[in-house]
Order: C-alpha cells, then structure tokens, then sequence
C-alpha cells in the first residue's frame, strides 16, 4: 500500500478528532485551502470509495471517513470561501416524484460530495418542474435521478422531457432497482449508474465528456 | 409486553402448515390447520397511475385475477391466499384502491362459482404517510385516505387485513447506513412501538365493524431494507441479522393489539412471532427472487402457513403472464410441502430439516431465522418487561448465537464482518438500563427535520 499524506491518512481511517489539527498543520507549513482539499482531502475519499467498490469495506465505515472530511472541511471552508475557491462540478440530485426511496440517492450524493462535487439534494418525491427549477437556479453539470418503483418510472421520463424541452444543457444520470442501461438509453439520459459504488466513475466520466 | 410465555416451545414444532391457532376463512380455508396454501402477490407493469391510465390499470387487474386463478383451479390448488398490496396513488385515492379491490373480489367469487377454488384477499393498503416530510403519523390525508381505503374494502369483502407500515422509518435508514444499532433500536422499540399500537388500535376497530380479520404487519422498511442493503454489499449481514431479530419486537404489537395471522409475507421475522403467538404466517423465499434477492431461499419455508412470491409484474414471460407462472410455482412448492406433511410428522419434520440445513450454515441472516434461533430469540422477548429491554435482549442474544455459531464451525461469515461482533457488543454494553434516558439521549441525537416527536408521544 502506499504511504499517504497524513491527512489522507486520517481521512481514510475515519480519525474525525485528529484531522482538524491535521488540516492546521498543512496551512501552517504553507499549503493553501484549495491544495489541502484538492490534494489532501478528496484522494482519502476516493480511497475509500474504491475500497467500497472493490467491497473491501462497507457503507457505515465509508461514512466515518466521510464524517471525517466533514470535520477537516470546517476548518477550511471559511479559507476556500475567502479564496473564492469551489468545486469544479455542481450536481442536482433527487428521488423522482411518487417515489419516497432515499437510501440509494443519499448514498450516491455523499459519494459524488467526496469527490469534490457541490450536491444540491432536492430530495424525495421530486416534480420534473422542481428539477427544471433548480437546474435553473444552479446551473450543475450533473442531474442524478432516482426511482425505486415501476411505477415511478415513467416520472423519470418525464423529468429527463422536461429537462431536455427547456434546453438545459446538462448530463443526466439515472438509478434504481427497476432501472437499466437500456432503459437509460431510451428515455434519453446520459447515463446509468448501476448502484452507488460506481455512480462516482459515471459522474466523473460524464463531467469530463463535458469539459 | 403482552405476551409472557411462548406457544411453542420446541424449534420442531415450529413448522410450515400448522399453528397452535389456526384462521378460518369465509371459504372454509384453515390456514395454519395443517395445509400450506399459496399466497399471490402482483404489481403493475411500468406505467403510469392517474385517472387516465385506470382504465388500463382495472384492465391489468382483471387480467391478473382471472389468469392466475385459472391456473390454481387447473392445479387442483386447496386454496389461495390473495395479496392486493396497493401502490401509492391507490392509496391517495381510495376509490381507486376499492376499485381494484372489488375486481379481484369479484374475479375470486367467479372463480368459486366455476370450480369451486377458495379463496381469500389480504389488503393491504401502502401506508403514504411517509409522502409528508417529516410524517404526520397520526392525522392528515395520508392517514384519512388509508384508513378509508382500510375500510372500504372491509366492507366490500376483503378478510384479511395488513400493512406495510413505516412508523420510526423516517430515522431507520439513517441507522442502517451508519451501523447505529442505538439508532436502530430507537426506530423500532421506541418509535416503531409506539407507532404501532396506535395504527393496530385504529385497524383491529375497523376489523371489528366488519367482522374480518387484522392479519398482521412487517418491519417491511427495517428488516427487509437492512437484508437488500447486506445482499448490495452495502451494509455487514451480520448487522442485517441482528437487526431482523430487534424488528420481531416490533412487528409483535400487531398481534398485541388484536391481529391473529396470517402474517405479512415480507416479515422475515415472522418465524420468531408464529413462536410468541402461535398465530400462522405467511412467508416468502426461493419465489420470491422475482421482487428482491434473499439469503435463505429455502429456510423461510421451514414454518410458513401461507406461502408468497412477494410481488411480480404483470408482464409476458415464456410460459404465460408472470402472476400466473408465480401462482403455478408457488402452487408447486405447497404440494412438496402439504405431501411431506401427509406422510406423517417425521416426513414434515424432514422436510423442514432440509429447508433449514440447505441455508442455514450460509448467511447469518437465514442462520438467526433458524427453528431454534427464532426459539431462542423468541424466549427473550416474552421475558422482557419492556419494548426496548426487549429489543436490547434480542439483540444480544443475536449476537450471542451467531458469534457462537461462527466460534464452533457451524455458520460462515466473511472475514471482513467478524470485527462487526465486538463492535455491536460493544454498542449494546453502552446503552443505558433506563428506557427514559436512552430515549432522551436518542432524542438528542435525532435529525428532528426528519421526524415529529410528539407523533410518537414523546416530548421534543
């Protein structure tokens, strides 16, 4: 394995209580805000999301680290603030409307907010309108879409139409247990995330199709 | 706790087709009198719900009722259990849910009168309340319109009253993706119970005005979501086990406030409830892979009274419409079982060995559902003198068992969730011994966006 950064280090393990020093301790020897995060913070996240991926640990650990992140990102969010310093990406994300599942969709926006992404999470039982609201409003370059019933499905389509008559230019990312790359493909979303662990790699490898 | 004793003592006798008190039906099925019978459930295919689309929707049902009770007919089936298990916006509005409902009433008594089939329908209205956020458990058009539909379809015929109810959900999820058996326990001894009591209160008057039956509910959003969590490799199945065990105390309420069986299909718990109560069960398994994926395909079968697919849509398959394989499949399954059983005891008792040995020793999930596990588990609960006590004893005996299992040879666990026995030991040592102060202490803790205190009966 190799040796990381400290910080890393402590993100990876979940050392909640340590990485706030830690995080001093970089900006005291002289590394800016955005390094720290960029260099520091978000490679122990995508550790740990591999680890996930390759089912090495499980959901519960994944979020200590994350909670971890959450404590360093305290000490410095105020610096990025002042340095006008943010994410590179800004995703909408939501549970379409008639549908109350979350578990999947939380899971995917903490996974997308440790990779650096800014998550506007509109929640459960989203209306297409609200999506095409909030598109508006904060112009991301991602929209993930979430539907656990059949019966839902078809609110997918209509939020993907709605999105797509308004023009908005903007990839969209959809998931669920009822849902399929095919079914992706036909109601003209740009792509399909199979379960949380791979919904990073969709989401970076759509971004970078977009820049 | 209402119940201080079990009615049935030896694992043995914990087994599929017979309960210590049996429910008869209108149409003269026993269900738990020593016959195990079918229990169908369906859904839509993708589309749409609206006043537009019931027209096709009505068409779907129809379809499904007389397809799959033609089959049973064909079959020589003993007996079907009928599932309407509604979806959202027939719950919203509830004359569409009592539409539905009628239909395959009506379907059911056409199919009596041309072959003579019994049967029974299970309604089970979803419970929407959870569409506010946080949820109004106790008052609002979610609770209206369910219990409108509750009893509207009471009235019109159906017997067996059920739900999949959410109460304590809104903190539950949180629990299981954090590995909180504190915040588990807070959801479903505390909240769930609560939530409870008052949902069954409310269903067994309605039952009453009717003179029909409180089936039974399940820890549905807990149990089941813990299960599809460890089987998507998201949470440990070890955690997912101890949790199925904390969900009997829950799901015991119903029977408490008047519910007499069969349980809900979905309630993996329901070998440790038919132990408590001696009321039958329904279960679902190996056909059930249709709606979810399970650990213990074969073991759920070892003590069902009815036996479920869970839910399939209505869609072509190469042998007919889904609901009709299902009902082909599951009809297959009870003959294995009801022949078993008329070759005497030692034949049923079998039977049920090798339901339970083909899982047991491979998941922690089925291992904890076992005959004797769910003795075991069950003994400590009647011997609880409160809802958290209770869940805080299962909880460590779940632990106890399966760690001793693994210790011995007898069940396999992954490497990676070993460590995951002295952590949930480790949890359950710091609870506090007063229900009032681990309540404070959860209530500190609780995200209070996500959830309405005083709908609990408890103080903010």
């Amino acid at each position: 394995m190799n040796e990381q950064h400290p910080l890393t280090q402590a993100v990876v393990d979940g050392r909640r209580k340590e990485v706030g020093a830690l995080v001093t301790q970089c900006l005291e020897a002289g590394e800016s805000a955005g390094s720290i995060l960029e260099n520091r913070l978000v490679p122990g996240m995508m550790i740990v999301g591999e680890r996930f991926k390759q089912n090495e640990i499980f959901v519960p650990e994944m979020l200590i680290a994350a909670r971890a992140m959450k404590e360093a990102l305290k000490v410095l969010e105020p610096l990025l603030l002042v340095a006008g310093v943010k994410p590179e990406h800004t995703a909408v994300i939501g549970t379409v409307e008639g549908d109350l599942h979350d578990i999947g969709k939380n899971l995917v926006a903490m996974m997308w907010k440790g990779a650096n992404i800014e998550v506007i999470d509109l929640g459960v039982n989203v209306p297409a309108a609200k999506f095409v609201e909030s598109v508006k409003q904060h112009k991301p370059q991602l929209v993930g879409l979430s539907a656990l019933l059949t019966t839902t499905m078809p609110a997918m389509r209509d939020t993907v139409k709605a999105i797509r008559d308004e023009g908005l230019a903007v990839k969209i990312v959809i998931g669920g247990a009822p849902i399929t790359r095919e079914f992706a493909r036909e109601i003209g979303a740009d792509g399909y995330s199979p379960d949380a662990g791979s919904a990073v790699d969709t989401a970076i490898e759509l971004l970078r199709a977009t820049a | 706790m209402h119940y201080k004793s079990l009615a049935i003592e030896d694992p043995s006798e914990l087994i599929f087709g017979i309960s210590p008190k049996p429910v008869l039906t209108r149409s003269g099925m026993v269900i738990g009198g020593g016959t195990v019978y079918p229990e169908l459930n369906f859904t839509l295919p993708p589309m749409k719900i609206d006043a537009g689309t019931m027209p096709e929707v009505r068409h779907n049902y129809e379809q499904i009722i007389a397809g799959a009770l033609g089959r049973a007919a064909e079959l020589d089936a003993p007996g079907v259990v009928i599932e309407f298990e509604t979806l959202p916006p027939m719950t919203e509005h509830p004359a569409w849910g009592l539409e539905i409902a009628k239909i395959l009433l009506e379907g059911m008594q056409q199919e009596a009168c041309r072959s003579g089939l019994k049967s029974v329908l299970r309604m089970t209205p979803n419970d929407n309340r959870e569409f506010e956020r946080p949820p109004l458990m106790r008052r609002g058009r979610y609770w209206d319109a369910m219990l409108e539909l509750f009893e509207g379809s009471a009235a019109a015929g159906a017997e067996l009253l059920s739900i999949e109810s959410v109460g304590g959900k809104e903190l539950h999820d949180e629990a299981l993706v954090n590995g909180d058996l504190a915040g588990s326990l807070f959801s479903l001894c505390i909240l769930g119970e609560r939530d409870m009591r008052f949902l069954w209160t409310n269903l067994q008057t309605i039952a009453d005005k009717h003179g029909v039956k409180c089936a039974g509910d399940t820890a549905c959003g807990f149990g089941n979501t813990a299960m599809v969590l460890a089987e998507q490799k998201m949470i440990p199945r070890v955690f997912a086990a101890v949790v199925r065990a904390i969900t009997a105390v829950r799901s015991l309420v119903a029977y408490e406030c008047g519910a007499v069986g069969p349980g809900k299909d979905c309630g993996y718990e329901n070998p440790i409830l038919k132990a408590i109560t001696g009321y039958p069960m329904a279960m679902e398994g190996k056909t059930s892979a249709c709606a979810h994926l399970s650990p213990m395909g074969n073991l759920a079968a070892a003590c069902c009274d009815t036996w479920s697919n869970e839910s399939v849509q209505n869609i072509k398959l190469l042998g007919g419409m889904a609901p009709t394989c299902y009902m082909e499949q599951l009809i297959y399954d009870c003959r294995l079982m009801n022949t078993a059983r008329g070759h005497g005891k030692e034949s049923a008792r079998q039977l049920q060995r090798w339901f339970v040995e083909s899982d047991a020793a491979l998941d922690p999930q089925a291992f904890i559902l076992s005959p004797e596990s769910s003795v075991a588990l069950a003994r400590v609960i009647v011997n609880s003198d409160s809802y958290y006590h209770a869940g805080v004893a299962v909880a460590r005996k779940a632990v106890e068992l399966l760690r001793e299992a693994y210790g011995q040879g007898k069940l396999h666990i992954e490497p990676k969730e070993v460590a995951w026995f002295d952590t949930m030991q480790d949890d359950l040592d710091e609870l506090p011994e007063s229900e009032s102060e681990f309540i404070g202490r959860q209530l500190a803790l609780a995200d209070r966006s996500r959830f309405l205190p005083q709908e609990y009966e408890l103080k903010g």
